[in-house]
């Protein structure tokens, strides 16, 4: 092992098709038509002296240091903002360059402190580098002139610092801020001698408007912008590429180490999902993995009134066995089942529906995709027949609509929404259907072409209407859907949208939204060039939810927007590993690969590899296991790395059916809210302690790599196969290599991924098979996967969660940057700095109406409970409508969210509910009662003192 | 399993199939009652659907009556 160091071409690729030849240093090189001088030295392995160029960004030409000389021209041009011709003579070091070279070091070196042996870069210095390629040797100016060594640091942000003294303003920082990440939050103040890198209005870092995304960092040449953890331990001297275990972008970085220590996290250039940018959760939000709330023993206890007892892992694991046996000894084979998780690996998750399946015998296995994104299997599978976004992230760059429904990516997807806002800079036209003024609405260079702000609850109306518009109108794609669709089911399709209750006139009754705006939206669609479709949480967690995925599907093949780059419908998934665990078969109606588990012939393959009979019913999926709990069939539970009673609705509910069960086992890194109510807990390891995979929302899978050894001494996987053993049934794997192969074995998707393909290649999008070595980015090309793309009626029919005297506000749910889901890994991190507690969002009418001011505590009450939190004031939801999210415990925004469910898959309806908001003074009854018993469950009896977490 | 909730959520998954012509609208709520429904959600809603299927919907009622062809397993 060693640290990788990536290659830095100083300019951007050019993807030109014409190619030129030119001759640099004496060599020849053939780079494509666009391309610098710079870049085609450095692909010739030559390296030209730079200081203001990166490859991350375009070519600047401030620093004069890469300077060149071309036969046949005058001067010495930067070799970074000249391209290359035909044909050229290009010397990158005569004697003219070198003393002019020299000359411009030594007046950045007059004013930059020179105190290299104790500064934190010393070792990853540009600036050091350059002074050392350039041959440096005096500085004849001195250092007693004017210079900025005494400028402040500024050390306001939890991650990094910026000290303007050791600043040599070479612009990569701002322009990092503007071309990467989108947000403009950093410019150049002043002229000349007083010009200086500024943040925001002149301020500190954390009160302007930096998302702390670190691309400024990362393009920075010196120790001006630096991570406190480097100033901390020191250099890192070995890395290893893995993949981000925050959102469902599936971002690579090098976790970059000294031994075991993590240095820091930098994104990986060649990472295909994120091409070397991060955000704020993924680049330093990863000390949750040392925090002191770490468990690293197992625990038991009789009651979940009982403190916790630490046992041996042997005795952990027998307990798990004993109760699950008994339990089924006294209450039947299917009293007993397991929840996976969208945050553990394909190979954790495919074991544990394994276990469930193998050796528990039956099918009550589910997944917290349940609550998010099963409406999306559904539905995409019913229309194109693959329960799958249709692109890969990069297809956005050949958008030129872009139509966001029921999603926030700046604060969810934030690494994909930077790629989205560079294309929109380009002159992509944008929609925005949502019922909040999304930072996407209107935000530095951006603004939708229309903000359709809909009524919740309200989607398949709004999705009715742009249909009939588009139908009524003469918009379809009649030869695409000749071709590639089916025409009876196109035509009943045509006919019900064009019905009068479907126009955009009968949609603003319910939607709120005024027909004409609904009208241009659905004209810009269907006309203004590809157009692709990306879609949240806001479009699955409804009633309704299915039938809306249903409707996007319908839009974008009327359109004919599949199966190109470009267009497309693209879920944006919410965890790291949401698309893969529904791919490993954690449902409870299919297996791996999206195959249902009646069918005899999939269940005979997997029977005759396992050994062992399989049941061909379906299980139970995660609300109807809290049912099942109450009437008593069902009584064992094995959670793996989910928190449902935080991030499951109706809080009430789902505790009642976890108190009724006789056994719930845990296993996760944290005391959580759902161990609570726990018998068993089983210490977890982070994705920095375990080999596997991830497949983020493109279908890519990335590898997930060991960088230390598992802090409680176990992997997530060798646990399950513990549980496995000790339940009488040797699994036998030794690593998770082995595991893949047989999900390889098993599932025609991924019958081409191995780990040593995904080492050759990085990643691969499935499927990934005979046809497809390779993956596939763009699914539907020249046909659909079911054969003929298939429409579907969707009929809107409204929600039964009603506003009324009582609860007169809709509240909607949703997250923000800087938090994950239920926060157990980013609230026990320094992001806590952006977002303390779960907020009320509501806009300034409602709140004179209740005579609340900002920051007020409030009451939201709901059918289901209340809570109480405090109120932001805003006019970025409408009249009407509340938000909030649901990242901290102590506020429970759950326990407000109703029982309604998706009526195909049962997810949840978190995005409408009917509530009340009143001033307060203090927690409610709910709150202090829940809040007193966790304290008292969380109570460790320690036999022996155990040595903190590092 | 409570049947109100049982019945409630068969009339959402009847209500989506309800634009079909009736035959083809009861095939497809019964099979999606036999491809996403645990035998024991299915056994009581039959049970319930028996003792006259008050609040179902008369295309979900019929939809249910046809899962007692596979009352055996459904039972288990």
């Amino acid at each position: 092992m060693s640290l990788i160091s990536e290659i830095d071409y100083g300019t951007p690729a050019s993807h030109a098709d014409k190619t030129v030849t030119v001759t640099i240093d004496g060599f020849a090189v053939t780079v494509p038509e666009g391309t610098s001088i710079m870049r085609a030295a450095m692909e010739a392995g030559i390296q030209v002296p730079k200081l203001c160029a990166t490859d991350s960004i375009e070519a600047f030409g401030s620093c004069r240091l890469c300077l060149v000389e071309i036969e046949g021209r005058a001067g010495t041009p930067a070799s970074c903002t000249t391209p290359v011709g035909n044909g050229m003579v290009v010397k990158t070091q005569t004697g003219k360059l070198k003393k002019l070279r020299r000359d411009v070091m030594e007046l950045y070196i007059s004013d930059h402190p020179l105190d290299c042996l104790t500064c934190a870069a010393n070792g990853d210095c540009e600036l050091q580098d350059m002074a050392g390629a350039v041959g440096l040797r005096e500085v004849r100016y001195g250092q007693e002139g004017a210079n900025h060594f005494d400028a402040v640091k500024d050390q306001s942000n939890p991650y990094f610092t910026f000290d303007p003294a050791k600043c040599i303003v070479c612009s990569r920082c701002v322009r990092a801020c503007e071309e990467v990440q989108g947000t403009f939050a950093l410019t150049i103040d002043g002229r000349g001698f007083a010009s200086h890198v500024a943040a925001g209005m002149d301020e500190p870092f954390l009160a302007s408007e930096c998302v702390s995304c670190g691309a400024c960092v990362q393009a920075c040449p010196t120790a001006t912008l630096i991570e406190k953890s480097v100033i901390e331990i020191g250099q890192p001297e070995h890395s290893v590429v893995t993949t981000c275990a925050y959102c469902g972008v599936g971002c690579s970085f090098k976790a970059e180490m000294r031994g075991e220590e993590v240095v820091r996290m930098v994104p990986y250039k060649d990472g295909k999902a994120n091409h070397g940018h991060s955000c704020v959760k993924g680049r330093f939000a990863w000390g949750y993995t040392n925090h002191r709330d770490r468990i690293l023993k197992p625990m038991i206890r009789e009651r979940i009134s009982d403190p916790w007892r630490e046992v041996s892992w042997d005795e952990a694991l027998g307990r798990v066995a004993s109760e699950f046996k008994r339990i089924q000894a006294q209450r039947g084979r299917n009293s007993i089942g397991a929840i996976t998780s969208s945050r553990c690996t394909n190979e954790e998750t495919y074991l544990v529906q394994k276990l469930v399946r193998a050796v528990f015998g039956n099918n009550n296995t589910d997944t917290c995709a349940r609550v998010c994104h099963s409406p999306t299997g559904y539905g995409l599978s019913k229309t194109f027949g693959t329960s799958a976004g249709t692109q890969d992230f990069d297809s956005v760059s050949e958008a030129d609509v872009i139509l966001v429904i029921g999603a926030n990516p700046t604060d969810a997807h934030p690494v994909f929404a930077s790629r989205m806002k560079k294309r929109l800079r380009e002159g992509a036209k944008l929609i925005v259907i949502d019922p909040r003024r999304t930072d996407l609405v209107r935000s530095a260079h951006i603004e939708a072409a229309y903000h359709l702000p809909l009524l919740p609850g309200t989607n398949v109306a709004m999705m009715n209407a742009l249909a009939h518009t588009i139908v009524t109108e003469g918009l379809v794609d009649e030869k695409f859907v000749r071709e590639q669709c089916d025409g009876e089911a196109f035509a009943d399709w045509a006919a019900f949208v064009s019905r009068p209750e479907n126009s955009p006139e009968a949609a603003a009754h319910f939607t709120g939204v005024p027909a004409e705006t609904i009208r241009a939206a659905a004209r810009l669609y269907a006309t203004g060039g590809n157009a692709a479709i990306y879609y949240g949480l806001g479009v699955t967690e409804h009633s309704q939810g299915t039938t809306t995925v249903m409707a996007i599907a319908n839009l974008a093949m009327a359109t004919g927007n599949i199966g190109r780059e470009g267009v497309g419908v693209n879920p944006l998934r919410g965890q790291n590993n949401v698309q893969g665990a529904c791919d490993m078969g954690s449902f409870p109606h299919e297996l791996p690969g999206y195959r249902h588990i009646s069918d005899d012939i999939v269940r005979g393959l997997f029977e005759k590899d396992w050994g062992v009979h399989l049941d061909a019913e379906p299980g139970l999926r995660i609300p109807n296991m809290f049912d099942a709990a109450m009437d008593g069939s069902f009584q064992g539970l094995y959670v793996q790395g989910e928190d449902i009673v935080q991030s499951d609705p109706d809080s009430k509910h789902v505790i009642a059916g976890l108190k009724a069960m006789e056994c719930i086992v845990v296993q996760d890194l944290f005391l959580n809210e759902t161990s609570n109510y726990a018998h068993v807990f089983l210490p977890g390891s982070t994705f920095l302690e375990k080999d596997g995979t991830f497949t983020n929302a493109e279908r890519r899978i990335n590898r997930v790599r060991k960088v230390m050894s598992p802090k409680a001494g176990m992997a997530d996987w060798e646990i399950t196969q513990a549980i496995a053993k000790a339940m009488g049934v040797n699994m036998h794997y030794t690593h998770p290599s082995e595991i893949m192969a047989e999900i390889a074995r098993l599932t025609p998707s991924f019958s081409g991924v191995t780990y040593d393909k995904l080492d050759a290649l990085g990643s691969v999008q499935w499927p990934c098979n005979d046809t497809a070595p390779e993956g596939t980015p763009t699914m539907h090309i020249g046909q659909f996967v079911r054969g003929k793309g298939n429409f579907l009626i969707t009929e809107f029919v409204a929600t039964d969660e009603r506003t009324g005297p009582r609860f007169p506000l809709l509240l909607t749910t949703g997250r923000i940057l800087s938090q994950y889901n239920v926060g157990a890994q980013t609230r026990r991190t320094d992001n806590a700095t952006w977002h303390a507690e779960d907020l009320l969002e509501i806009h300034p009418h409602d709140a004179e109406e209740r005579g609340l001011h900002n920051g007020a505590l409030v009451r939201l009450e709901s059918r289901s409970g209340a809570t109480s939190l405090r109120a932001r004031i805003t006019d970025r939801v409408a009249p009407g409508v509340v938000y909030t999210t649901f990242h901290h415990p102590d506020t429970q925004a759950n326990v407000v969210t109703s029982d309604y469910s998706d009526w195909a898959t049962n997810c949840p309806e978190y995005k409408v509910t009917a509530v009340q908001v009143a001033p307060s003074n203090g927690p409610t009854a709910w709150q202090d009662e829940y809040q007193s018993h966790s304290r008292e469950s969380r109570r460790i009896d320690r036999a022996v003192p155990l040595p903190a977490a590092e | 399993m409570s049947p109100d909730k049982l019945i409630y959520m068969a009339n959402q998954i009847g209500r989506f199939f309800a634009h079909q012509p009736g035959d083809k609208a009861v095939a497809n709520i019964a099979d999606h009652l036999v491809k996403f429904w645990d035998p024991r959600m299915r056994s009581a809603i039959l049970k319930h659907a028996e003792a006259g299927g008050q609040g179902l919907q008369p295309a979900v009622l019929q939809a249910v009556l046809t899962l007692r062809a596979d009352a055996g397993q459904v039972a288990g």
